[in-house]
């Protein structure tokens, strides 16, 4: 007979691979349920068509075309900002209160829940500013939200590039910025690239702070093009789109999920089907890259 | 190419002094940039409690902060407007220990058993996958819960309504398990080695080792995964507003419907409330309470954490 402690090891290393299996099995039965439910509905008219009150009839279209603008103003806003701050952080920002502050503060800034960034952005870009509510406000919003993300792995990105590196750049008469510009950016792009595609994900999948910034639940148009068919191929206002309307994937799901007729959910779970399948992408393209870079470079 | 120095200014046949100056006024200008834009964080929260602080001082100009406290109703939308915050935070913390009452036995185990027991090829496997579960979209859960888990629940409890906490507590777990058991694993792996090695010398083994010695070790950066758990769940919005209902109701029973304070902004949102009016700035004072809550729950848990990091 084995003594109580070994049957307990024994038992936990069974139980412990049980939960984790159990955990994993989680996130099958979710796909499982979504495919179950939406997959019959996945079809090009579901992804070219607006929605609809007829369940049969209704499609995506405007929720990933909102979806598409609002990430591409989003990444426009953190990218710049959030490498830059990264780049202070890491090689310029000396030891003193104020660089503490600001550490602490993006510390907090990602604990933020996401619906208080919707309220902020109600009251200070659509009341205070007037940006109504628009793809450019949505943008902004989201930017700001994942703007911890990206600076955080830019900093960690940048802190992997050895000190020898700048050493030699400086060595050799370049300035401070030329260094980092030439040698430690371009070094640190495949972590920064990461932050970026677990950013797109993240912006994807954010649905409350839009909600409280009005975004539309049904949208049967598209912002206006930017482009136009006939010469000069540019369109009288280029940028109509920022000041549109919208709705977005997650949004749209929300709303048909919302809805007490079955039809409707298994529209939601189509959605939820395009969306899950979009941002596990994302991130599966993250983990391999950075798993890539961090085997590739030997110092 | 991009010479520099004094060969460039050679070739170029300038006056190297004036050259010289011109580059450093660049640095300058590029390292005030990038302090700038460092900078804007700051701003930002700036931006985040002055909007809150503004606008819920004109919602408490008109409700006391008496009534906001003690009223047992909330009721901002009817005629008869009642201002009690109770039901809503009630409906808060219920989902929140639901979720934690999920999350934290497993997370801790998966922590335990990630760092102590599975081998390193299985954890490198394993932890990405982790973060996956993390990428899902809250909306899919929350269609998750209203859809999947509230209906399996009633083979349980048949008399369940179509909304309820139990399920949006659950599936909160669910969500936040890979956060804390994350942390915890961080936790667990910063216990030094010594201290594993002197315990198997005395002869306990692994499952012993594990729990008598480095859970204890390793508390406060279990606690601090806890603290942050709690905060992810008290903000969790979406999974609550399709599977919880959004009608505020001043009970901690799980099995009925509730509103929590951030299902009561989406479900104000949804609706077209004029600026300025009483229910537009009450969503601000449930978001300021909201703040109030993860803010004093995000800096206990950063401070737990930075503690257990220089135990060692």
């Amino acid at each position: 007979m084995a003594r109580p402690a070994v049957i307990m090891d024994r038992l936990f290393l069974i139980g412990g691979a049980l939960i984790t299996a159990l955990i994993f099995g989680i996130l099958m039965l979710l796909i499982g349920d979504l495919v179950q439910h939406g997959l019959h509905r996945l079809s090009w008219s579901f992804i070219q068509n607006f929605p609809s009150r007829f369940p049969e009839k209704a499609g995506i279209l405007s929720a990933w075309v909102g979806s598409l603008l609002v990430v591409l103003v989003t990444m426009l806003t953190a990218l710049p900002i959030g490498i830059a701050s990264g780049v202070y952080l890491e090689e310029y920002a000396p030891k003193n209160r104020l660089t503490a502050v600001i550490e602490i503060n993006i510390a907090n800034l990602a604990g933020v829940p996401s619906i208080i960034w919707g309220l902020m952005a109600l009251g200070l870009f659509i009341y205070v500013c007037g940006f109504g509510h628009s793809v450019l406000t949505a943008g902004f919003t989201l930017g700001l939200l994942v703007l911890p993300i990206v600076i955080i792995s830019t900093r960690e990105a940048i802190r992997t590039v050895p000190r020898r590196i700048r050493e030699a750049s400086l060595a050799l008469g370049a300035t401070k910025w030329q260094t980092i510009r030439h040698h430690v950016l371009p070094y640190s792009m495949g972590g920064i690239l990461t932050g970026a595609i677990i950013s797109i994900s993240r912006a994807l999948g954010e649905t409350a702070p839009l909600i409280t910034i009005g975004a539309l639940t049904y949208v049967a148009f598209l912002p206006s093009s930017p482009i136009s068919a006939s010469y000069p191929f540019v369109s009288a206002e280029p940028f109509a789109w920022l000041f549109s309307g919208f709705t977005v994937l997650p949004i749209q799901m929300f709303n048909w999920v919302s809805r007490p007729q079955a039809a409707f959910h298994e529209n939601a779970a189509a959605a939820g089907l395009v969306l899950l399948m979009i941002t596990l992408t994302l991130n599966v393209t993250a983990i391999i890259l950075r798993s890539r870079f961090r085997k590739r470079v030997k110092w | 190419m991009n010479w520099t120095g004094q060969e460039l200014l050679s070739t170029a046949g300038l006056d190297s002094s004036a050259e010289t100056r011109v580059r450093k006024l660049r640095e300058r200008a590029i390292e005030a940039l990038l302090l700038m834009a460092a900078g804007s964080s700051v701003l930002i929260t700036i931006g985040i409690v002055g909007v809150l602080l503004y606008e819920s001082s004109t919602f408490f100009a008109h409700v006391s902060v008496r009534d906001f406290v003690t009223d047992t109703e909330w009721t901002p939308l009817f005629s008869d407007a009642h201002f009690g915050i109770a039901p809503l935070v009630a409906g808060t913390l219920t989902t929140t220990m639901i979720a934690l009452l999920v999350a934290v036995p497993c997370g801790v185990i998966m922590a335990v058993w990630l760092s102590e027991y599975c081998s390193a090829a299985i954890r490198e496997w394993l932890k990405p996958l982790l973060e996956l579960l993390a990428a899902v979209p809250t909306v899919v859960y929350g269609y998750f819960a209203l859809l999947f888990v509230t209906p399996a629940l009633k083979q349980i409890f048949p008399e369940l309504p179509g909304f309820n906490m139990l399920s949006a507590g659950i599936v909160i777990g669910i969500m936040i398990i890979p956060y804390i058991s994350s942390i915890s694993e961080d936790a667990l792996r910063a216990v030094p080695n010594s201290l594993r090695e002197a315990a198997y010398a005395l002869g306990a083994n692994r499952f012993q080792t594990s729990w008598q010695v480095l859970v204890p070790a390793a508390y406060s950066g279990l606690t601090a995964a806890f603290v942050l758990g709690i905060s992810r769940a008290v903000g969790e919005t979406m999974v609550v507003a399709i599977a919880a209902g959004m009608q505020p109701n001043l009970t901690i029973n799980p099995l009925e419907p509730a509103a929590t304070i951030t299902a009561f902004i989406v479900q104000v949102s949804l609706g077209d409330l004029p600026h300025g009016s009483i229910g537009y700035q009450s969503i601000f004072a449930a978001g300021l309470v909201l703040m109030l809550m993860t803010l004093s729950f995000n800096v206990l848990g950063n401070l737990m954490r930075k503690k257990y990091r220089e135990v060692y």
